[in-house]
């Protein structure tokens, strides 16, 4: 009998930290635990009692590398339990400013973590020494994201200027025009950059993944839609808790998400893209095709593909915003908290974010929950996982374990926002 | 042996304990400096951005986080004895953050709201700054810190000299960068009084209040900017909510919401 344990220590390159543990036995894969080393900070119990106000502001700080993502679910969440839509140009400069967002953190996961694995260097910074000019190109783009950010929210990272309604100051035209120049420039580092990832050396591995994302019925969604899955359910928002259940796995004691009973759908790019692609701009369908994307993308390692055009995507949409941009009449609409029940999702750079919030009648928040996309796909990532490793059981411990971490990185888990991932503890029996 | 006498570059360490990971991101975020840093700098140990981290020891430590569990505690000494200079980034590692509001709660009832199983979850009682656990050098704050002063930072640090990073309050910024007052010409609600500047008076800019993510300025008199606050509308329950935040933890700001509180 061959017993082999592998262990990785701190997974790096991933936002947080996190472990992996294998047990093999005769070839066999019998234990496979993804360990997330994120002491819990306990968001939906400090929430309680807080303001229906101050959502944005805390929950930005379940992650500072998608806080927009968790301001626009937050946001949505508060005004569907008030009756309160956010339309028109207010809407627009919240999609530019979540574009923003995606520019920057879907760079930084290109360039300095997953491309790195590609080309075999162990850090974005250590293949600036061969690839300066790939990787100069990597931070422009992601500084474009981040000046789009700071521009309307103040700053790069928990932007100030997000409120429940709106805004608390809307740009001025004037103050928007300067960054159409960068976007357009970024436009084109972005298609580059496709082209560029399309080289990369992908693994030969399809796994049939059930998709879940947020659809729009005239957009690539991001900022809002209703939730679907390739099996072709779909739901309002409103019936999310009917579909998706968390729940805390004894063995691992993680927060897994089930959708319809069952673990293991995938949300983030791939879904997206599965669901949606038809919707994306014309120029980044045709970066797609010319990449060789198809419809849809079941090789997880080429995920990184289907970032890139999403970056696309994300520049010629926040140019169109801009260009067609006039100033709202007033920075946020109106807001008179009663109490209800109100739920939000929006689409995070990582995948499909969604909030509850019960608010009582003084506008108090009496619960919270949120299920971040790292705590549904992390089911996923370790059948990804299972898949990876038994055929390659045999190779050297160091190999497989570089392996490992780059099938963990293609999903782009940012652990710190699954606001509730734990250090693993095993029973000792 | 000390970088400065052997002649190799100094080799930094990027630290992880309970936090959002903005702090450290915001070195990631100086696009124009990171390349030149990392030819000054030796990136040793860094799991956000590099999955070859080098043994210690380390010239500089960015520590961000703050513990609240059994291992942590232990870790942040062994960073400790590996680190020549040690400097806390944010309100998290300075101040315990946002998950010290547990401080204000029982943590087995917060426990239980957001897991099934709370058995199986190993936390303090506290979110404890890292000064708490271990001698510091320099504290950075805010949530998150600002890039210009982690610039600072780490240019003072190559320079063998302190940081210079002020710690009068927000409405000295406000008047350099010449907003208008929120406070008097708006009747907006602000902290800027008493908090600490170093973001160069963002909320103001933005026509808000600022909410004191620097946490408290070197002096501090909250008890007339709470006479003025409630002269502008706001209830007691209101004033202990507004003080914690981000840096609830925060002498100034402790006292400043437990007053509030004791008159609600
Ligand atoms: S201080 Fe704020 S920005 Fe920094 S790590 Fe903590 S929560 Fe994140
Ligand atoms: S004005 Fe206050 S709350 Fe706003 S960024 Fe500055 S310190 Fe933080």
């Amino acid at each position: 009998m061959t017993h082999k344990t592998i262990r990785l220590g701190g997974l790096s390159r991933v936002e947080g930290e996190g472990a992996l543990l294998v047990r093999a036995r005769d070839g066999v894969v019998t234990d496979l635990q993804l360990k997330i080393y994120e002491p819990p900070r306990f968001f939906e119990a400090l929430l309680r009692g807080r303001s229906y106000e101050e959502p944005p502001d805390i929950t930005a700080r379940i992650c500072g590398i998608c806080p927009v993502a968790y301001q626009m679910s937050a946001c949505q969440a508060i005004e569907s339990a008030f009756g309160v839509e956010v339309t028109g140009p207010l809407r627009d400069l919240r999609l530019l400013l979540y574009y923003g967002e995606w520019i920057e953190s879907h760079a930084l996961h290109i360039f300095l973590l997953h491309a790195p694995d590609f080309l075999g260097y162990e850090s974005g910074v250590a293949m600036a020494a061969d690839h300066r000019d790939h990787l100069e190109r990597g931070l422009a783009l992601k500084k474009a994201g981040n000046e789009l950010v700071a521009t309307l929210g103040g700053r790069a990272i928990h932007p100030v200027n997000v409120r429940v309604g709106g805004f608390y100051r809307v740009p001025r035209p004037r103050e928007l025009a300067p960054l159409a120049e960068g976007l357009r420039r970024a436009r084109e580092h972005a298609l580059d950059t496709v082209r560029w990832v399309a080289g990369f050396d992908f693994p030969d591995i399809e796994h049939d993944y059930r998709f879940l994302a947020l659809r729009h019925p005239g957009e690539y969604a991001i900022l809002s839609g209703s939730p679907a899955v390739s099996d072709g359910t779909a739901f309002p928002v409103t019936d999310w808790p009917a579909h998706v259940v968390e729940e805390q796995v004894p063995r691992s004691t993680a927060l897994h998400a089930r959708l319809d009973g069952t673990g293991g759908y995938l949300t983030g790019a791939l879904a997206r893209y599965a669901l949606n692609s038809e919707r994306l701009s014309p120029l980044a369908r045709s970066a797609a095709r010319e990449a060789g994307l198809g419809p849809i993308c079941r090789n997880p390692f080429r995920s990184i593909v289907v970032r890139a055009v999403e970056v696309v995507h994300a520049c010629d949409e926040a140019l169109r915003i801009i260009e067609g941009y006039t100033e709202p009449d007033v920075p946020a609409v109106p807001v008179d908290p009663v109490a209800g029940v109100g739920h939000g999702a929006s689409e995070a750079p990582r995948g499909t974010l969604y909030h509850r919030y019960r608010v009582d009648e003084a506008g108090l928040i009496a619960e919270a929950d949120i299920v971040p996309p790292t705590a549904q796909n992390q089911v996923r990532i370790e059948m990804d996982l299972r898949a990876l490793i038994e055929p390659h059981l045999d190779l050297p411990q160091a190999e497989l374990a570089a392996l490992c971490e780059r099938a963990v990185r293609n999903h782009d888990p940012c652990i710190s926002c699954s606001a509730h991932f734990l250090e693993l503890r095993l029973d000792a029996r | 042996m000390d970088a400065r006498q052997t002649g190799r570059r100094p080799r930094l360490a990027v630290w992880k304990f309970a936090s959002c990971d903005g702090c450290q991101l915001t070195l990631l975020d100086c696009e124009d400096e990171l390349l030149s840093i990392a030819a000054e700098m030796e990136i040793a140990y860094f799991l956000e951005a590099s999955s070859a981290p080098g043994p210690g020891p380390y010239d500089l430590s960015l520590v961000e986080g703050s513990i609240t569990t059994p291992e942590d505690a232990e870790r942040i000494r062994h960073v400790r004895r590996v680190s020549r200079r040690l400097v806390t980034i944010g309100a998290c590692a300075t101040a315990g953050g946002i998950q010290a509001l547990r401080d204000f709660a029982d943590v087995r009832e917060f426990t239980s709201v957001v897991y099934a199983r709370p058995e199986y979850i190993a936390t303090l009682e506290r979110s404890t700054p890292i000064s708490a656990n271990v001698p510091v050098d320099f504290e950075l704050r805010g949530c998150p810190i600002d890039k210009r002063q982690l610039l600072e930072v780490i240019t003072a640090f190559l320079a063998d000299r302190r940081p210079v990073v002020p710690g009068h309050s927000v409405c000295v910024e406000c008047k350099a960068r010449g907003n208008v007052c929120v406070l008097v010409a708006h009747g907006t609600p602000c902290l800027g009084p008493v908090t600490q500047a170093g973001c160069g008076a963002l909320c103001p800019a933005y026509n808000r209040g600022c909410y004191g993510c620097f946490g408290p300025a070197e002096t501090t008199n909250s008890g007339a900017l709470n006479a003025k606050l409630r002269a502008l509308g706001m209830s007691d329950p209101d004033l202990v909510r507004v003080y914690r935040t981000f840096n609830a933890t925060e002498e100034p700001f402790r006292r400043a919401s437990e007053e509030a509180e004791g008159d609600a």
